[in-house]
């Protein structure tokens, strides 16, 4: 990183958003402000132009998907802020929504669990701010599982590749995650591609994209 | 059809042992306790009549109707006891249904006086004053034929007695001078018994299927729409309930085991591997995480996500290498589970395990799962030193009351000095 990254957190429980703090502190992120609730994080997005926003999806005031709506709103206004929520469990529907969003890369949809793998953690909020995509492999375990997907083609390792391609990774860290050659990774996304019936491409983060696309445009949803 | 025991007179009329049973006697019962209440509602009956009769009499004797005033007070009358009607119904209707006991087994709820103004209104008492008015004129002309027919008959059976009498007695239509002339009479009078007896029960059957047909209350819609509105009353309790649970595990239990797991990553940051905390360290954080996914799936109404992804025997398999005694695991299950057996199941091997933890002082446990017969069979015995008591944790009967929801058995065998023996047997009925 050139310079510091900015950040915006928003969390409803205090113990976890001082956890949070400590963590982004840990890491050389420099956090602008900690909040509790959705009107709090537009504000102090709205005022701090953060490099990055993470935030929680239940929240007050409706305690519902107000982060959510939050991030989403603010991907509306800047449409390339990365942003990367927590949820508390799989909801695909959230997911597809922030996909959506602003210019539909620089995302990060993550069970809140993952905070517990710190530097898992920290390396996906870098990607994000990198302008990548992140997914959390739950998601897509979730879509992978549907009875009578057409993701049934798929091979187990290739069901493997599809989750961590997922998460935005490039060729060379899934090779790195599932102890193989990087050729052999390769091989594996070209077959994905070729049974989803995508068109092959070099760039990692339109590869995700054109993934979730798919998986989202799922007829039986 | 003709059954063993049937359950009210019709059904018993079909019997060939019907005079023998006890239900001819409770026909008579029934027919007998007629009527006074049927004498009574025939004279309302005719007072109500009263004008249209004056009229006629008048008419048929004087070749004139009777005077207006007259007619007019009987009108008076006859209107003020259809207008009493709906709330002199309600009584008897109440006795009527109470009453069709005697030769009904099928019981006919009354319900509770609704109120004047709804007693008017609704169209259950139009059908119970229908039925005062079949009572009333009905029941007196059927049972004033029946007695005749009774009296006719008796008069045939004793006709031999009372032959030598000086007033020669009449059987049916012609007088009688000898008692051998008699005898045929009698015998057939005798004979006529059963047929009366049959007459009877014929009667009563009549009554009594009136009864049910008038006074059967329909199904009422308003009750039925206030049964269902207490039926999504209880249900949305109890989903609020579930739902303030969900609440208050993800907006407290929830966010505290995330920044505690949390924090136990950024301690195993600052750990060097090499010292000597850095295992428990790392364990800790281990189960940390385990307890989030097993929180996230509990508070998502799910299941252990271990039971989703290694179903039962790999889950238990997990338990068993989280346990803190060394736990022997054999699993001989080969076909699918229901998946609320196998979340049951589940969680028995869990709070046996944890009881083997925290109570039995045990050095090794095993748990087995088999299947017997239609059912899933979970053993989980330990050798530790017995003496497990439901009466004093709420562990055992929680997981009694656990098993019983899907009807299973939980069988519990704890000998001072152990072995203890947690049997759970699990129906598969799909």
């Amino acid at each position: 990183m050139s310079s510091v990254t900015r950040v915006v957190l928003a969390e409803d429980e205090v113990l976890l958003r001082e956890g949070l703090v400590a963590l982004l502190t840990r890491f050389d992120f420099t956090v602008c402000a900690a909040v509790g609730t959705a009107p709090d994080l537009l504000r102090a997005a709205r005022e701090h132009q953060p490099d990055l926003v993470l935030t929680d999806i239940r929240m007050p005031p409706g305690r519902r998907d107000d982060g959510l709506r939050a991030a989403v709103a603010l991907r509306a206004e800047r449409p390339h802020l990365p942003v990367v929520v927590l949820s508390q469990y799989v909801q695909t529907g959230y997911a597809a929504a922030l996909l959506d969003s602003g210019d539909g890369q620089r995302v990060g949809y993550l069970l809140k669990d993952r905070v517990a793998e710190v530097t898992e953690f920290v390396d996906t909020l870098r990607r994000v701010e990198a302008g990548g995509t992140a997914i959390d492999p739950d998601v897509v375990r979730q879509l992978l599982h549907r009875p009578r997907d057409p993701l049934s083609a798929l091979s187990g390792r290739e069901r493997e590749v599809l989750a961590l391609l997922a998460e935005g990774r490039s060729n060379a860290s899934i090779a790195g995650r599932l102890h193989v050659s990087e050729a052999a990774v390769g091989k594996h996304v070209g077959n994905i591609l070729l049974k989803l019936d995508l068109p092959p491409s070099d760039d990692t983060n339109r590869r995700v994209l054109a993934v979730l696309t798919y998986l989202r445009s799922d007829p039986l949803r | 059809m003709t059954t063993e025991h049937p359950s009210h007179l019709a059904e018993a009329l079909r019997s060939r042992r019907w005079l023998l049973s006890a239900w001819p006697w409770r026909a008579l019962a029934y027919l007998v306790t007629t009527v006074p209440i049927a004498g009574i509602l025939s004279v309302g009956l005719l007072v109500i009549g009263a004008p249209l009769l004056a009229a006629v009499n008048g008419l048929r004797l004087h070749g004139r109707p009777p005077s207006i005033a007259l007619l007019l007070f009987l009108a008076m009358g006859s209107l003020t006891l259809l207008a009493l009607a709906p709330i002199v119904s309600f009584p008897v209707a109440a006795v009527e249904r109470w009453r069709v006991g005697l030769v009904d087994g099928r019981p006919l709820a009354s319900s509770p006086w609704p109120g004047l103004v709804a007693r008017y209104r609704s169209a259950a008492t139009w059908r119970e004053v229908a039925y005062l008015f079949w009572l009333g004129g009905f029941a007196p002309v059927a049972y004033w034929v029946f007695l005749v027919l009774v009296l006719l008959d008796l008069g045939m059976i004793s006709s031999p007695l009372l032959a030598g009498d000086a007033n020669q007695p009449v059987v049916i239509w012609r007088p009688i001078d000898s008692t051998g002339e008699a005898i045929p009479y009698a015998i057939v009078g005798v004979l006529l018994i059963p047929a009366l007896w049959y007459a009877a029960g014929l009667l009563a059957a009549l009554q009594a299927a009136v009864v049910r047909w008038v006074l059967a209350r329909p199904v009422d819609a308003a009750a039925l729409r206030e049964v269902a509105r207490s039926r999504t009353r209880l249900v949305g309790a109890y989903e609020a309930e579930r739902r303030r649970i969900e609440r208050d595990l993800h907006d407290g239990a929830q966010p505290r085991l995330t920044s505690l797991t949390l924090q136990l990553g950024l301690a195993r940051l600052d750990v060097p591997e090499d010292s000597p905390a850095a295992r428990p360290l790392a364990v800790a954080h281990d189960q940390a995480r385990g307890l989030m996914a097993m929180l996230r799936q509990l508070v998502h109404g799910i299941r252990p996500q271990s039971l989703t992804d290694l179903g039962l025997a790999g889950a238990v398999r997990e338990l068993a290498d989280a346990a803190t005694v060394p736990v022997d695991v054999s699993a001989d299950l080969r076909d699918e589970l229901p998946e609320i057996v196998e979340t049951t199941a589940y969680f028995v091997v869990s709070e046996a395990l944890g009881n083997v933890a925290r109570h039995a002082q045990a050095t090794r446990a095993a748990v087995r799962l088999t299947r017997a017969g239609g059912d899933l069979v979970v053993e989980v015995t330990d050798d530790g030193r017995g003496g497990a008591d439901p009466a004093r944790g709420t562990g055992l009967t929680g997981l009694a009351d656990r098993v019983a929801a899907v009807d299973g058995r939980l069988l519990l065998s704890s000998p001072p000095g152990g072995p203890t023996v947690v049997r759970v047997e699990l129906p598969c009925r799909r």
